[in-house]
C-alpha cells in the first residue's frame, strides 16, 4: 500500500481592531441591528469614494512584523471583481500583485519540544463583505436579505506556504496565529465572531515524491477544531480518490461540520476570473522606514521571546514558561502578580506563583466557564497569598482554605488569614503551651 | 426680466450689491428655460421649488447683512450625473431612472456654499459614454445654433443650457472630451481641470483614473470663477491632489506677451474639416499678434490615443458599472425569477447598447490572458503620451488644438457608426490620458453659423497660463454670441 504524504496550505482571514471600517467612518461592532452600521460609501452608492483607514494599514503591519514579513515600502489596492449581492460595489477592493507584506514565517512548538517554522507567503489588506440571510425552507419568504453591517470592515489575509504536512499542524498553527496576534493587539481573532476565518488549500501526494499533487480549497471552517477535522476529512476523501483508481480534481469544497464531511462547491472550470486590476480610486499606500520602524518598536514582546524570558531569568521549566504565555492576557495577569515582589525575591517566587495561577486559579475559573478577565481574585491578591506562603505566615494546606474564600467571597488573604485565625504556629513554645 | 445677457459674475456682484434679487435672477432664468428648453431639451429634470427656496435664502443673507458667497444667487444647470440630496439622479440611463441621491457630490457642498442655485439637471450621453446625447436613454438634446444638429457629449445639455443662456453657469465632467467638445459644438467656455483638482466624490463614475468635474460658462473669468469655488483636495476624495488653489482671476489679466504658444503637427489631420482648420489657424496668429510666439510641436504618439483611451476607459467602466444589479437601488427587472436573472435581465434592460459595448470591451480587455497584452500595454502607452506633452512643455507654456475635428453634426449622422463617433473626441483624449488641463473656446462660425472650438492645454496645475491666453484671446475677439430664439 502505498503511503501519503498531505501537503495544506492556509489562508487565514482576520479582522483587524480597528474602530472604523477601512474605507469609511462607518463603525465596526459586531452584533449590531442589521444594516444599522452603513453609508452610501459602504453601500457602494453611485459616485461614492474611498478613502483608507490608516489605522487598518498600521495594524496589519504591526502583526506582519511579528511573523518576520518583509514590508513593501508601496503597495497597491486592486479590484477583485465578481458579483454577489453582499457585495455592494460587485467589486472587492484588494491587493493583488502588491500586497502590504510578504516573506515571514511563524513558528509552531511541538510536543517533542521542537519548533516546526511555517513560511508566510503573503499578508494583504482587503474588506470584509456582507452577510446574507436566507429564510430557508420558508414559502412566505422566497428571497434573500442583505446585512451590510460587516461590508467594508478591515480584514488581513494570511497566506501561507503549503509547509503544513497534517491536520494538527494546521490548527496547531492557527492557534499559534491567533496568540500571536492578540499578543500584538492586530485582532481578537475569535472565530465564532467571524474575526477569523480560515480556508485550506490541501493535497496528497505519495511520500517521497517533491512535485505538488492537485489541491482542492476546503472553506467554511469556524473553529480550531472544524479545521482539524475539514482538512482530515479532505486527506481521506482525497485517499480514497486516488486509491480507488481515480483522480482529485481542483475545485473549492464546502465544510459541514454537523456532517463531518466536504461537499464540492465549485470546479476549477466554474472558477471566476477576477478580473484584477490597480483600483483607479485609491492611490499605492507608502509606507517609510521611519515609519515601519516606529510600528515595530511599538510591538509588545511577543510569546516566544517572552517565554525564553521565563525560563532564562525566572528559572521557570519550559512547560511552564510555554502554559504562562499561551495568552497575553494570562502572561500580563502573571507579571503584574510577579511584580509585587521585591526584585530579588521574584525568582523564587515564579514557580509558586505560576502554580497558584495555572492550577488553582485557572482550574476554579475553568469549571466556571469563566475567563480570566472574570477572576473574582485578582493579580495583586494571589500574589499576597504566594507571599504569606512564602513568608511562612500559613501553610499550604491553609493557603488552600484562603484561596476557596478569595475565590467564593472574595476579600484580602491577610484579612482573610486574620479572621479565619490561620496563622501558622512554628514557635516550639507556642505549641507546648 | 432678461437677464440672460450676464455673467455669472454680473449676476453673483448684482446680487451682493441688492441691484438684483437672487429669487428675480431664479425665475427669469427658470420662465426662459421652461420655454426655450422645450425645443432644445438640455435638461433632464427641473428643480423650480428647491431652486427658488435657495434663491430666498441668498437673498435674506444679503438683507441680513452676510455674504451668500462669490456665486451669490448665480443659476447653476448641473449634469445629472453628480449627486445632489433629494434629487433624480439619473445619469440619463434606465438602470437609474427613479434613482434619488442621499448625499451630496462635493462640488454640490461647495456651490451651496459659494450661493449658487440648482435649476435643474442636464442631459447626457448614458453614463457619460457618448458625444452626441444621442445615447441619452430618454431623448437627445438639440444645439441651440441649429435643432437639427446635436450639442456634442456627453455633457451636451450642460453645453447647450449655458449656449442658450437658460443658466449662466453649469457643470459638465469630462473623461474624453465631455465637457470641451460639447463647449466646442456649442460655443460656449468649457474647462476641463488636472486631473485631481476638483474632487470626484459624488461624481457618478465612468472612468476613474480620467474623470475631472469642471465648469461651462459663456466667458472665460466666470470659468475661472467657478473653477475656484470647485478647486481643492477633499478628504473624500484620495486622488485629489494636495496643491495650493491659486487666485484664477487674478491670472485673466496677465496677457499674452511673450507666452511660447505649442502648435501641434499631429493634430491638424486629414479629414478635418477646412473650415475647423482654417478657425484654428487663425487664432494662433491672433494670440501672435497680441505678443505670444508660435511654435510647432510634435506629441508623436498622439495617434495611439484613441486606442489607449478605448481600452483603459472601458475596463475602468466595466468595474465601476458592476454595482448596477438592482440589489439595492435602481432598476429591477420584474421578469426575474432568481439571482442569476435579476442581474441579467436587470442590466440588460436598464443599460443601452453603448453602455453594454463598453462594459464588454472593458471586462474582455481585463480577462485572465488579455490583461497584459491589453490593459497593461495601453498604461504603458498611456505613460508615453505624458512624456510626449512633458517634453512638449518644456519648450511651450499652452498648447492651441482644435478641441473637435468639425462643428456640431446633425443627429442621427453619427449615432450608427460608433468609430465615426469616437473619432469625435480624437483631440480631447490625450489631454485626459496625461491629467492635464484643457479649456475649450468658441473661434468662430462656420459658413453656415456653427460655432468652431480652440483648444487650450496647460501643464498640469497650471490652469492659470490657460485661462490668461483664453481671457487674452477673448478679448480680442467677437465670438462671444448668443443663439437666437426662433419665435
Amino acid at each position: 500500500m502505498t503511503a501519503y504524504e498531505s501537503v495544506i496550505g492556509l489562508e487565514v482571514h482576520v479582522q483587524l481592531k480597528t474602530n472604523s471600517k477601512i474605507f469609511c467612518s462607518c463603525p465596526t461592532g459586531f452584533g449590531e441591528t442589521a444594516n444599522s452600521q452603513i453609508c452610501p460609501v459602504c453601500c457602494g452608492y453611485p459616485g461614492v469614494l474611498p478613502v483608507l483607514n490608516k489605522k487598518a494599514v498600521d495594524e496589519l503591519v504591526r502583526a506582519a512584523l511579528a511573523v518576520g514579513c518583509r514590508i513593501n515600502p508601496r503597495s497597491v489596492f486592486a479590484r477583485k471583481q465578481y458579483f454577489y449581492p453582499d457585495l455592494p460595489k460587485n467589486y472587492q477592493i484588494s491587493q493583488h500583485d502588491l500586497p502590504l507584506a510578504v516573506n515571514g514565517h511563524l513558528d509552531i512548538p511541538q510536543k517533542s519540544g521542537e519548533k516546526k517554522t511555517v513560511r508566510i507567503q503573503r499578508i494583504h489588506l482587503e474588506e470584509d463583505a456582507g452577510k446574507l440571510l436566507h429564510a430557508v425552507g420558508s414559502r412566505a419568504l422566497d428571497y434573500s436579505l442583505v446585512d451590510l453591517n460587516r461590508t467594508g470592515v478591515p480584514l488581513m489575509e494570511i497566506v501561507s506556504e503549503p509547509d503544513i504536512r497534517s491536520p494538527e499542524e494546521a490548527s496547531d498553527y492557527l492557534d499559534t496565529l491567533r496568540t500571536l496576534l492578540r499578543y500584538v493587539g492586530a485582532s481578537e481573532c475569535d472565530m465564532e465572531k467571524g474575526s477569523m476565518r480560515c480556508d485550506a488549500n490541501v493535497s496528497i501526494r505519495p511520500v517521497g515524491q517533491t512535485s505538488l499533487g492537485t489541491r482542492a480549497e476546503v472553506k467554511n471552517m469556524n473553529s480550531l477544531r472544524s479545521v482539524r477535522d475539514a482538512v482530515a476529512h479532505e486527506i481521506a476523501r482525497q485517499i480514497q480518490v486516488v486509491e480507488s483508481g481515480g483522480r482529485v480534481v481542483q475545485e473549492t469544497r464546502l465544510w459541514n461540520q454537523d456532517e463531518g464531511a466536504t461537499h464540492s462547491m465549485r470546479s476549477k472550470e466554474e472558477a471566476h476570473d477576477y478580473r484584477y486590476f490597480p483600483d483607479p480610486d485609491l492611490v499605492p499606500v507608502e509606507l517609510s522606514a521611519d515609519w515601519i520602524e516606529t510600528l515595530r518598536r511599538s510591538l509588545p514582546e511577543l510569546p516566544e521571546a517572552r517565554c525564553a524570558r521565563y525560563e532564562r531569568d525566572l528559572g521557570l521549566s519550559a512547560y511552564d514558561a510555554a502554559v504562562l504565555t499561551a495568552e497575553k492576557t494570562l502572561a500580563d495577569f502573571f507579571e503584574t502578580a510577579l511584580n509585587r515582589f521585591e526584585a530579588p525575591a521574584r525568582r523564587e517566587a515564579a514557580k509558586p506563583l505560576s502554580n497558584w495561577l495555572t492550577t488553582e486559579l485557572l482550574g476554579r475559573l475553568n469549571a466556571q466557564r469563566k475567563t480570566l478577565d472574570e477572576s473574582p481574585v485578582s493579580s495583586v491578591q494571589l500574589a499576597d497569598l504566594v507571599k504569606l506562603i512564602l513568608n511562612g505566615v500559613i501553610n499550604s494546606k491553609a493557603a488552600k482554605v484562603v484561596f476557596d474564600h478569595m475565590f467564593t467571597e472574595g476579600g484580602d488573604p491577610e484579612t482573610i488569614v486574620k479572621a479565619k485565625g490561620l496563622v501558622q504556629v512554628d514557635d516550639e513554645a507556642e505549641i507546648g503551651r | 426680466m432678461n437677464l440672460e445677457t450676464l455673467s455669472a459674475a454680473d449676476i453673483a456682484r448684482k446680487v451682493r450689491a441688492k441691484e438684483l434679487s437672487a429669487r428675480d435672477v431664479a425665475k427669469s432664468f427658470l420662465d426662459r428655460a421652461h420655454g426655450w428648453d422645450k425645443t432644445i431639451k438640455a435638461f433632464l429634470s427641473f428643480n423650480d421649488d428647491a431652486a427658488l427656496a435657495q434663491a430666498d435664502a441668498v437673498d435674506r443673507a444679503v438683507s441680513a447683512g452676510r455674504d451668500p458667497g462669490p456665486l451669490a444667487g448665480v443659476p447653476v444647470a448641473v449634469k445629472d450625473n453628480l449627486c445632489v440630496t433629494g434629487t433624480k439622479t439619473t445619469c440619463a440611463s434606465k438602470i437609474l431612472e427613479n434613482f434619488t441621491a442621499n448625499y451630496d457630490a462635493t462640488v454640490i457642498e461647495k456651490l451651496r456654499a459659494a450661493g449658487a442655485v440648482f435649476i435643474g439637471k442636464t442631459n447626457l450621453d448614458e453614463f457619460a459614454m457618448g458625444s452626441s446625447t444621442e445615447n441619452s436613454a430618454f431623448f437627445t438634446t438639440r444645439n441651440p445654433w441649429d435643432v437639427s444638429r446635436v450639442p456634442g457629449g456627453s455633457s451636451g445639455g450642460s453645453a447647450a443650457a449655458v449656449a442658450a443662456r437658460l443658466a449662466p453657469l453649469a457643470l459638465g465632467s469630462d473623461t474624453g472630451g465631455s465637457i470641451r467638445q460639447p463647449a466646442a459644438l456649442c460655443g460656449v467656455v468649457g474647462l476641463k481641470p488636472t486631473y485631481g483638482r476638483v474632487s470626484r466624490f459624488g461624481l457618478v463614475a465612468f472612468a476613474s483614473s480620467l474623470d475631472q468635474i469642471g465648469p461651462f460658462s459663456t466667458t472665460v473669468a466666470d470659468a475661472a470663477l467657478l473653477l475656484q469655488v470647485l478647486a481643492g483636495h477633499d478628504p473624500k476624495d484620495s486622488t485629489s491632489a494636495r496643491v495650493p488653489v491659486p487666485d484664477f482671476s487674478a491670472a485673466l489679466g496677465r496677457g499674452v506677451q511673450g507666452l511660447r504658444v505649442g502648435l501641434p503637427k499631429e493634430y491638424f489631420i486629414d479629414g478635418m474639416d477646412p473650415e475647423v482648420s482654417r478657425a484654428v489657424r487663425q487664432a494662433v496668429t491672433t494670440l501672435e499678434s497680441l505678443g505670444a510666439t508660435v511654435k510647432e510641436v510634435s506629441l508623436p504618439h498622439t495617434d495611439a490615443g484613441l486606442s489607449v483611451y478605448y481600452v483603459i476607459a472601458p475596463s475602468e467602466a466595466s468595474a465601476n458599472l458592476a454595482r448596477f444589479d438592482g440589489v439595492r437601488y435602481g432598476y429591477r427587472s420584474p421578469r426575474a425569477t432568481s439571482l442569476l436573472e435579476q442581474y441579467e435581465f436587470s442590466r440588460d434592460e436598464g443599460f443601452g447598447p453603448e453602455v453594454k459595448r463598453r462594459i464588454m470591451l472593458g471586462t474582455y480587455a481585463l480577462s485572465s490572458g488579455y490583461y497584459d497584452a491589453y490593459y497593461l500595454k495601453a498604461q504603458k502607452v498611456r505613460t508615453l503620451i505624458k512624456q510626449d506633452f512633458d517634453r512638449a512643455f518644456e519648450s511651450v507654456d499652452v498648447i492651441a488644438t482644435p478641441t473637435a475635428p468639425t462643428a456640431a453634426f446633425k443627429a442621427g449622422e453619427k449615432s450608427d457608426d460608433p468609430l465615426q463617433m469616437y473619432l469625435s473626441d480624437v483631440f480631447t483624449i490625450s489631454c485626459n490620458l496625461a491629467g492635464l488641463p484643457g479649456l475649450s473656446m468658441p473661434c468662430g462660425f462656420t459658413s453656415n453659423g456653427l460655432p468652431i472650438g480652440l483648444q487650450l492645454l496647460g501643464k498640469p496645475f497650471d490652469e492659470e497660463t490657460v485661462f490668461a491666453a483664453a481671457s487674452a484671446y477673448e478679448k480680442a475677439t467677437p465670438w462671444n454670441r448668443i443663439p437666437s430664439q426662433p419665435a
